[in-house]
């Protein structure tokens, strides 16, 4: 039960989550719903990459390999975003 | 892990498969590239695009896949803990869930269709205007490649059953086998958990 116990609160969490999301975008509009929903996401994705991918075991090495596609992507859309909200 | 060899080749394994799962970041990265983008430029008619999806449906699939990952966690810890058949039912449940989830999407693209929303079987006119057309152009790729991943997951999830069923994959020993399929499993997942609020919920 000491394996399966952490699953479960996560797959809880991961469900209250959900509702949060779907309940802020009955609520909000434009830019603050954009940030409310990718928050949500984010933390959805860490606590799935933590716990159900199990990062929180592994050592420094795996963490970069599973972080670094993440951070490629930030750069990516950090530089599109970039361009189109300055022009 | 009693000595050095298994944990370096398990190390091995598990950097291969995030080195993939990389790659496949990058690949959906450009969709949400191309999603960004089009939100910033066309902010009204993308939320208007995105009010007449089903969020309903895209929620229930949410919890679908959501629970099938919780159900590939389970299997690992079973395969860790060299329990065969507590293995073999969460991935079977695992790949029921992955089934489910395509069963339902099926259904939601049937619904589109008559609704005349999706693009390849509704004409370019009856959108509501060329930025609504773009979105859900990005809608059908970015599903149906979504789609297509969770097929393949289908696939290893039912195939990793049956091996560890036949015993050709050995527990608690194959355990890192179950565990890459299952990094791969809630990859699929977390992308979902990206494309739902960025397809259905723009407002």
């Amino acid at each position: 039960m000491k394996v399966v116990a952490p699953l479960i609160a996560v797959w809880a969490a991961l469900l209250a989550l959900l509702g949060l999301t779907v309940g802020a975008s009955l609520m909000l509009t434009g830019t603050p719903s954009l940030v409310v929903s990718l928050g949500i996401a984010s933390a959805k994705a860490a606590l799935i990459a933590w716990v159900y991918m199990q990062l929180r075991r592994e050592g420094g090495l795996m963490r970069i390999m599973a972080l670094g596609a993440a951070f490629w992507l930030l750069i990516l859309l950090g530089y599109l975003a970039l361009d189109y909200l300055t022009r | 892990m009693a000595d050095a060899a298994p944990s370096r080749q398990r190390d091995t394994t598990l950097m291969g498969m995030y080195l993939f799962l990389a790659s496949e970041i990058m690949l959906f990265g450009g969709l949400f590239a191309v999603a960004l983008a089009l939100r910033l430029l066309h902010p009204q008619e993308v939320a208007a695009a995105s009010r007449r999806l089903h969020y309903g449906i895209g929620a229930a699939n949410t919890v679908v896949l959501l629970t099938s990952s919780l159900a590939v966690a389970l299997a690992v810890a079973a395969a860790e803990m060299g329990k065969v058949k507590g293995t073999v039912v969460s991935l079977l449940a695992a790949a029921g869930l992955g089934l489910g989830f395509l069963a339902l999407k099926a259904v939601e693209y049937g619904m589109e269709i008559r609704e005349q929303l999706l693009p390849a079987f509704t004409p370019a006119e009856a959108f509501e205007s060329p930025p609504a057309h773009l979105f859900m152009d990005l809608y059908l790729v970015a599903t149906a490649l979504h789609a297509v991943h969770v097929t393949v997951g289908v696939v290893l999830l039912a195939g990793l059953a049956w091996r560890v069923h036949r015993r050709s994959l050995a527990l608690p020993r194959g355990a890192a086998g179950v565990e890459v399929v299952g990094l791969y499993w809630h990859l699929v997942d977390v992308i979902w958990v990206f494309l739902y609020p960025i397809l259905y919920l723009v407002r």
